[in-house]
């Protein structure tokens, strides 16, 4: 089992939620987060005066996945969050150890 | 077919009826004509007439200025509170809403009580006298020497307006750091000590600036670039001084906390203006037209003058900037709105976009004071400016205010070969800096000692609407 986490532009949200939805991924955690990447984020000028806005808004979709499920989920982000601009996001691929159903004890994939 | 036919006949009878109705009513008013005809002489007649076309245009005169009333209150109430309240971080929405509307109450209880018999009153070139007080002697008859077509009471009100917005505009100096209580204290005194005297020394009769009624240096200012923008402009330069800059300033960020809520101000702001400067007119007339279009013309030059000029700079056209560009125009174009033509007032708006724009973001940075919303920048520069080009611009074309003894219309400004009017604008430019300087220092400095003027720090991290107020602006989860 993998976690995918995908930060994306909020723009985005609905592209990646279909594309997802389309390779059948049914689980997903969405939370809006703020941040920034290389750019810093962005210059705002009110009557000449800078204001350095360097934590943007961004949305992050969390997803425990088995392992099959991964490549397709990643090239479905891909295709769906990219616009080719700067601060496009970021996925992080990491292990999960367990996976455990609360209403019925199911354990491992089953619990996905 | 049988349903049509009966709808035509039910037609036909109803037509028929209703054209009876119309022979029946024709004799009666007939009658009513040639009973009313021969009980009136036709010299009482024409008089009746005469009397009737006077009074009309008094009540023309009378429901355009009750209009243009409304409409300077309308900068204050939702305009100037709007745009300030949007400047401002969030915390202090409230804050800077209630000083813009505690003033509408304020100021008038005290105009009603002294003030007005202050700035209109006979008295000295300097200070009106005391024989207005509590609104002696102003009631629905007309004062001639003010505005002869409508009640002294309406004109009475219309001033108020003015008396209203201009202490309002000093709150932008020292927004989110003064306590309530010095604020109310502070706006009274200064109602009275700075105000008072600058509006009887410019409109009043007999005083020092007047221009319209032979004052010693006859200053032009039609709608108050001297009287309102000037000592308020100046006034809050003093306050954001001596008050020192916000906790944090300037190196935390304090970007206003909704554009848009400033948008919709500046747009009340700059409809009300027709009142501020048309209504100067003090009659529904020609003048009042003038002025109505010179208002909006330099308030459109300027919002394209600033906007034009921190394109170049910064690389955007900023909303912000678009709007505060208006509002500086208004400002400029409000000494010379009676008095120049619409293409001066195109020139005078445009310069004054860019110069207010260089004093905000040039000028007041090099300085370093924290004149928090502009006020200075905006109302003390560009009143400044406005009175001067007001000297320069002013023509006898559009108002002959000054006439030899045989009622000649006389050159008024630059343009008509008269220089020296600029002189005279600058003398009254000089005495509304002197007094707002020397008046706001011993204001602030009394009421320093008697409550103290600024919130403590604590406060003011937490925000002046919670401590002063016990209230917030935003509470969605309510």
């Amino acid at each position: 089992m993998k976690k995918i986490e995908a930060i994306i532009q909020p723009s985005r949200l609905d592209h990646v939620k279909n594309a997802l939805h389309e390779i059948g991924v049914e689980g997903m955690t969405i939370v809006e987060v703020r941040g920034h990447g290389r750019q810093k984020g962005h210059t705002e000028v009110y009557r000449g005066r800078e204001y350095n806005v360097d934590l943007l808004p961004k949305m992050k979709i969390e997803m425990i996945l088995p392992d099959r499920l991964v490549d397709s989920t990643v090239a479905a982000i891909l295709g769906a969050a990219k616009t080719g601009k700067i601060g496009d996001g970021k996925i992080f691929i990491s292990p999960v150890e367990e996976a455990i159903r609360i209403r019925n004890d199911e354990r491992g994939e089953a619990a996905l | 077919m049988k349903r049509l036919i009966s709808v035509l006949i039910l037609g036909f009878a109803l037509g028929l009826s209703a054209g009876k109705g119309v022979a029946q009513t024709a004799p009666q008013s007939a009658s009513i004509a040639q009973a009313a005809a021969p009980s009136q002489a036709p010299a009482a007649q024409a008089q009746k007439i005469e009397g009737e076309i006077a009074s009309a245009q008094s009540a023309g005169d009378n429901s355009w200025m009750l209009l243009c009333s409304a409409l300077v209150l309308l900068m204050t109430g939702p305009g100037l509170a709007l745009f300030y309240g949007g400047l401002v971080r969030k915390k202090n929405v409230l804050a800077t809403m209630m000083q813009s509307f505690s003033l509408m109450a304020l100021v008038t209880v005290l105009w009603a009580i002294v003030g007005f018999s202050l700035c209109f009153g006979t008295g000295t070139s300097f200070i009106g006298g005391l024989g207005n007080i509590f609104l002696h002697g102003v009631g629905s008859a007309a004062d001639p020497t003010y505005a002869g077509t409508i009640p002294f009471e309406t004109y009475m009100v219309f001033q108020l307006m003015f008396a209203i917005i201009t202490p309002a505009l000093i709150c932008g100096a020292f927004a989110e750091r003064m306590k309530f209580s010095a604020m109310v204290l502070f706006m009274v005194l200064w109602t009275l000590i700075v105000y008072d005297p600058m509006a009887h020394m410019v409109w009043g009769k007999g005083g020092f600036l007047n221009a319209a009624l032979g004052g010693a240096f006859p200053t032009l200012d039609f709608a108050g670039g001297t009287v309102v923008h000037i000592t308020s402009g100046v006034s809050a330069l003093v306050c954001a001084l001596y008050l020192g800059k916000r906790v944090g300033y300037p190196h935390e960020p304090m970007p206003p906390h909704s554009v848009v809520l400033s948008f919709i101000g500046a747009c009340l702001l700059w409809v009300g203006w027709f009142g501020f400067n048309a209504g100067s007119a003090l009659a529904a007339n020609g003048l009042a037209t003038s002025a109505f279009v010179a208002t909006h013309f330099g308030a459109s030059a300027a919002a394209i003058g600033w906007t034009l000029a921190e394109w170049i700079r910064n690389g955007k056209p900023s909303v912000l900037g678009a709007i505060s560009g208006a509002v500086a125009g208004l400002v400029a174009i409000t000494p010379a709105s009676g008095f120049v033509t619409p293409m001066s007032a195109l020139l005078i708006g445009f310069i004054a976009g860019v110069i207010c724009y260089l004093m905000v973001s040039k000028v007041k940075s090099r300085f370093g004071y924290d004149d928090s919303l502009d006020a200075f920048g905006v109302h003390g520069a560009g009143g400044t400016l406005g009175a001067l080009l007001t000297g320069v611009f002013a023509t006898a074309a559009i108002n002959p205010i000054f006439k030899d003894r045989q009622g000649n219309a006389l050159p008024v400004g630059w343009v008509d070969g008269h220089a020296g009017q600029v002189l005279n604008q600058l003398v009254g430019v000089l005495i509304a800096w002197g007094l707002a300087i020397v008046g706001t220092l011993i204001i602030l400095k009394t009421v320093d000692a008697l409550i103290g003027l600024r919130v403590p720090d604590e406060h003011e991290i937490q925000g002046l609407d919670l401590a002063l107020h016990g209230e917030e602006g935003y509470t969605f989860e309510a």
